[in-house]
């Protein structure tokens, strides 16, 4: 199984405005980390050719989206706050609004397949809504693999021209 | 409190084992005999002590593949780590821990992160003014960072607040990090030599050398 892990956050002022504009010079360099990380598998981009480029969704300008898959509990742990993706998460009220609702969600998934969108933010919604359960949860209220034995996922959509990352170890 | 963790604590008392302990903590990862030649005595009576503290549950122990593979290459080295679990010993009983759990998340609630930091760097300014002239790692040291040098840098081994970082590990970053930058500003050095330089397993705080001066 792999773990996919979708955040959004509120974002202070227009992507393009001068508050964001040091985050969005990082976008490059901390994508180039999270991609050459042990145990990354995917992430949700908008574009192959342009970094800097954010994802463009359905759910409101101001909403900044992360959606990634990774092998494990331990590898998405240590690229989120053991690398120098914490300094940017440190800084986040910076360019983010604070948000009193959970903003970050993850489930597991069969190997080689990825999640849409839609399923992440309804799992999101869920999250929100129940608390914590073995098809919704976070770092803070995780569960294991075999706790979700049973579970069918939602429409999966199989990735056919799929090519993993390059490791870096 | 546990009997456990009394009994565990106890089996330091013995000086050769205390010494075993700080060397086991300090190298992250050593064999019998490295171990055995470090605290100048046989090989046996380290493995001994090793396995007592394996026993005690302060180290875990495990086995290295020989670097040579195939015949003659001997078998795999038994290895000490110090044990993850944490042990605490408080007489009478406290418990802060658990307390500063349910703060952390009120914080969260409230997103009152940026107050926590500057709190945390007001306390760092004077924990240091009290040990104004001192070296920096003696300091880190004394609170438990484990200060080891690498290249130009000062790491930290060691995590005093490990257990409330894994459960808020941004805020509890960010609280540590304004603390060891007030820390140094309060010993009169460059609080800005404190950089948030997270790495598994360690702190995620680190020190340029510019600092030692």
């Amino acid at each position: 199984m792999h773990l996919a892990q979708l955040n959004v956050a509120r974002l202070r002022a227009p992507i393009d405005s001068p508050t964001l504009a040091e985050f969005v010079a990082n976008l490059e360099p901390i994508n180039k980390l999270s991609d050459a990380a042990p145990g990354f598998v995917w992430r949700l981009k908008e574009s192959e050719e342009d970094p800097t480029l954010t994802v463009r969704h359905d759910y409101g300008d101001d909403l900044l989206i992360n959606f990634s898959v990774w092998e494990s509990r331990e590898t998405l742990w240590n690229f989120v706050y053991k690398s120098r993706h914490l300094e940017f998460l440190r800084r986040r009220r910076e360019w983010f609004r604070h948000m009193a609702e959970p903003y970050t969600v993850m489930w597991w998934i069969p190997q080689g397949v990825i999640p849409t969108l839609a399923e992440g933010m309804e799992r999101l919604a869920r999250l929100r809504e129940h608390g914590p359960t073995p098809h919704a949860f976070t770092f803070r209220d995780f569960y294991e693999p075999a706790e979700v034995a049973g579970e069918a996922t939602a429409t999966p959509r199989h990735i056919s021209s799929w090519v993993p990352s390059p490791q870096t170890t | 409190m546990s009997p456990e963790d009394l009994d565990a604590l106890a089996s330091l008392h013995d000086p050769v084992r205390r010494s075993l302990y700080e060397l086991v903590s300090a190298a992250g990862e050593i064999g019998r005999a490295q171990a055995a030649e470090a605290v100048g005595i046989s090989r046996t009576l380290a493995a001994f002590h090793l396995d007592r503290l394996v026993e005690a549950g302060l180290l875990e122990s495990g086995f290295k593949s020989p670097a040579r593979k195939g015949p003659g290459s001997g078998r795999p080295a038994k290895v000490y780590r110090r044990a993850k679990a944490e042990r605490v010993v408080s007489l009478p009983p406290r418990d802060y821990g658990e307390l500063a759990a349910v703060l952390a998340e009120v914080v969260e609630a409230l997103g009152a992160d940026e107050r926590a930091e500057e709190a945390a760097r007001r306390a760092g300014e004077r924990l240091g003014r009290r040990r104004r002239g001192e070296p920096v790692t003696d300091v880190l040291r004394a609170r438990g960072y484990e200060p080891y040098a690498e290249g130009e840098s000062v790491r930290l081994r060691n995590c005093p607040f490990h257990a409330l970082a894994e459960r808020h590990p941004v805020l509890v970053c960010s609280m540590n990090l304004a603390l060891c930058r007030g820390l140094l500003e309060g010993l009169g050095q460059d609080p800005e030599a404190a950089v948030m330089d997270p790495r598994p397993g360690e702190c995620c705080v680190a020190l340029s050398k510019t600092n030692e001066n």
